[in-house]
């Protein structure tokens, strides 16, 4: 993992000092709230439906068992003792006192975290892979080049104003687990045939109420050119894209206006320019930056024998646990989606038993993933049930990985002041209402995503199922989507008609499952089953 | 009825006007009628408020009710963390609510 130099601890504490004075001065009347807004948010503080949200950063979704147990103090001293993961691979507190505010941000950069950058029109938090060096099928680690481009774009001056928020994504595998093309930048790392390192980008993806798949703009930036050719496409974009309307501010509706050849064409100027000014990272930071993601000391002689007798712990290892790159250990999914549960919650005693949990098992390393849920990168095989056991005795190991009730929920109207409706008891009734899990796996993999409104933070757009909250005359009203997808198979759901009341909407979700279970093929999953059969059958299942 | 609500400059917590102070609960909160914009502009600007803003609301047995579910779920507190509301033993909490 990486660890912060004298200039990364220095930034993050100067700002904490800097936030202190801010805080005071806002308390003592010296700054307006007008003032002082774009201040808070510049460290991830937001005013929310009930209190201040504080939303800090996880680059890259990577942490050690140290500052996850730091999230978990943070929640019982400064919050009501528990935390929510994000689809942004972050945690975000919902009781913040503003008064506590720089004390936090203190706490948090003892273990060199952060909330900078978590909010605002500026590059966000890096998002990435979260089984990033230990699947098999990736060709690199992107976690260097995502720190890389953390770097870069921390308090970048040029990038600090821009039209609109700018999220990347960094993956190395043409299994896409991180939601790749809907980003504002999507970074796949690949090789060329001569076998040398380098990145696809794809440009102008996002969700949001204009949602787009990002179109490839370029099939191959030399590794050492990535920084520079990811400066050009927000050059472009920060002289170009529209400051006059903030619905139609994101890149993607800049490349959409541009036409893709002609955005493509202004960043292949601007790279040339570019690399002409020797801009590029020097070769050593990288170095000193990759050395940090070596692997761990595996054990060669670990065993890939499992004894799965105990048949509760064999349905979890069948549905949690994904293949590792080292013989002998396991990828292992903790999911925070119990049965009737609030998805990406977790109180402080079960973030502490993760981090425990991450020091014994996984070489100290834990990942936030979009979906919401907890890995632990690297585990001995030899070790899961033991592993298993614990979590199971925390509430911590439904076996429901990438299946219904394993859905993303935004806060939704119990949290957030731009949603429309709630999403959470959508998501615990669904939960319930599929909670045998022999149904669930008959049903297979089933991604469900809920919005509580357009600006699509539960990836309503990119789920298998998606659930859109709106509000309809001060009533909460859901539109069902069908057919999204945030894998390498990316797709954008489309609304099946008129909308529903909340339990309407579940009604029609089971309609819409049972319909797929009638019609689908040998081995086809819900989204192949739907792609095949088509909108219409589906829609005449709901409507009639 | 127009009743007055905004967030704690400190705490951030939810506070409704009461026609003297500020409360955390909402059947504390009184009717400002036309005078919701002044109370508003003095109170920011005593800091006794941040984010201050005017909703409709009818008045009922149990006192003001918010004419929107979002000011409604800011008066009561997250509806699916019961533990968190303000009024955990009121059987009608949920009702009114929704």
């Amino acid at each position: 993992m990486y660890q912060y130099d004298q200039y990364d601890q220095k930034m993050v504490d100067t700002r904490v000092e800097e936030f202190r004075d801010q805080v005071k001065r806002r308390l003592a009347g010296d700054l307006t709230e007008d003032q002082f807004k774009p201040l808070r948010l510049m460290n991830g503080l937001y005013l929310q439906l009930h209190a201040y949200m504080l939303r800090v950063a996880v680059p890259y979704g990577t942490m050690s068992g140290k500052q996850m147990r730091m999230l978990g103090h943070i929640a019982r001293k400064y919050d009501r003792d528990y935390g929510h993961f994000t689809t942004r691979q972050n945690i975000q507190y919902n009781w913040i006192k503003l008064e506590d505010a720089p004390d936090i941000l203190a706490d948090l950069a003892s273990v060199e975290m952060h909330a900078i950058q978590t909010s605002g029109n500026c590059i966000r938090n890096i998002s990435s892979d979260q089984f990033a060096g230990a699947t098999a099928d990736e060709i690199a680690d992107p976690r260097p080049w995502a720190e890389l481009l953390r770097q870069w774009s921390s308090f970048h001056p040029e990038f600090s104003y821009l039209p609109r928020k700018f999220k990347f994504a960094v993956i190395a595998s043409d299994t896409d687990r991180a939601a790749m093309r809907l980003h504002d930048i999507g970074i796949q790392l690949v090789l060329n045939e001569a076998g040398e390192l380098g990145a696809k980008f794809f440009v102008g993806g996002g969700m949001g109420r204009t949602p787009m798949i990002a179109p490839e703009i370029r099939n191959f930036v030399p590794a050492d050119e990535l920084i520079s050719y990811a400066e050009a496409c927000l050059r472009v974009y920060n002289r170009y894209g529209r400051r006059d309307n903030k619905y139609k501010a994101r890149i993607k509706i800049l490349v959409h206006e541009l036409g893709k050849d002609e955005y493509t064409r202004q960043v292949e100027e601007e790279f040339a320019h570019m690399n002409q000014l020797g801009l590029n990272p020097p070769v050593e930071e990288l170095a000193r930056i990759t050395q940090y993601f070596q692997d761990p000391p595996f054990d060669k002689q670990a065993s890939d024998d499992l004894n799965l007798s105990d048949p509760d712990f064999a349905l979890w290892v069948d549905q949690n646990i994904a293949k590792h790159k080292q013989p002998g250990y396991a990828i292992a999914t903790i999911s925070l989606k119990p049965r009737g549960g609030i998805p990406g919650d977790a109180s402080s005693a079960q973030i502490d038993l993760m981090a425990d949990l991450a020091e014994q098992y996984s070489f100290d390393e834990l990942r936030v993933t979009h979906s919401q849920n907890i890995v632990l990168p690297h585990v001995r095989k030899s070790d899961l049930y033991a592993l298993w056991q614990t979590l199971d005795e925390a509430g911590l190991a439904p076996a429901n990985l990438d299946l219904i009730t394993d859905s993303i929920a935004c806060p939704g109207l119990d949290y957030c002041s731009l949603a429309n409706a709630r999403s959470i008891p959508l998501a615990q009734k669904i939960s319930e209402r599929f909670a045998d899990l022999g149904r669930q796996r008959e049903l297979g993999e089933l991604k469900l995503k809920i919005s509580g409104c357009i600006n699509a933070c539960g990836h309503h757009h990119a789920g298998h199922i998606g659930i859109l909250g709106v509000d309809r005359k001060g009533t909460e009203n859901y539109q069902l989507l069908l057919g999204g997808s945030g894998a390498e198979d990316a797709s954008l759901a489309k609304i099946t008609g008129p909308g529903f009341t909340e339990d309407g909407v579940i009604d029609a979700i089971e309609t819409v499952t049972d319909l797929y279970l009638e019609q689908r093929e040998d081995g086809e999953r819900f989204i192949d089953t739907y792609r095949r059969v088509g909108m219409a059958r589906f829609k005449e299942a709901i409507y009639g | 009825m127009n009743i007055l609500t905004g967030n704690d400059l400190k705490t951030g917590d939810v506070i409704w006007w009461t026609g003297l102070d500020w409360s955390r609960f909402v059947k504390d909160a009184a009717d400002v009628g036309s005078q919701g914009e002044a109370v508003l502009h003095r109170e920011e600007a005593a800091r006794r408020v941040n984010a201050p803003y005017i909703i409709a609301a009818e008045q009922t047995d149990n006192g003001p009710r918010p004419g929107h579910i979002k000011d409604r779920v800011r008066a009561l507190g997250p509806t699916v963390r019961p533990d968190l509301t303000l009024k955990p033993a009121d059987p009608d909490a949920g009702e009114w609510v929704i």
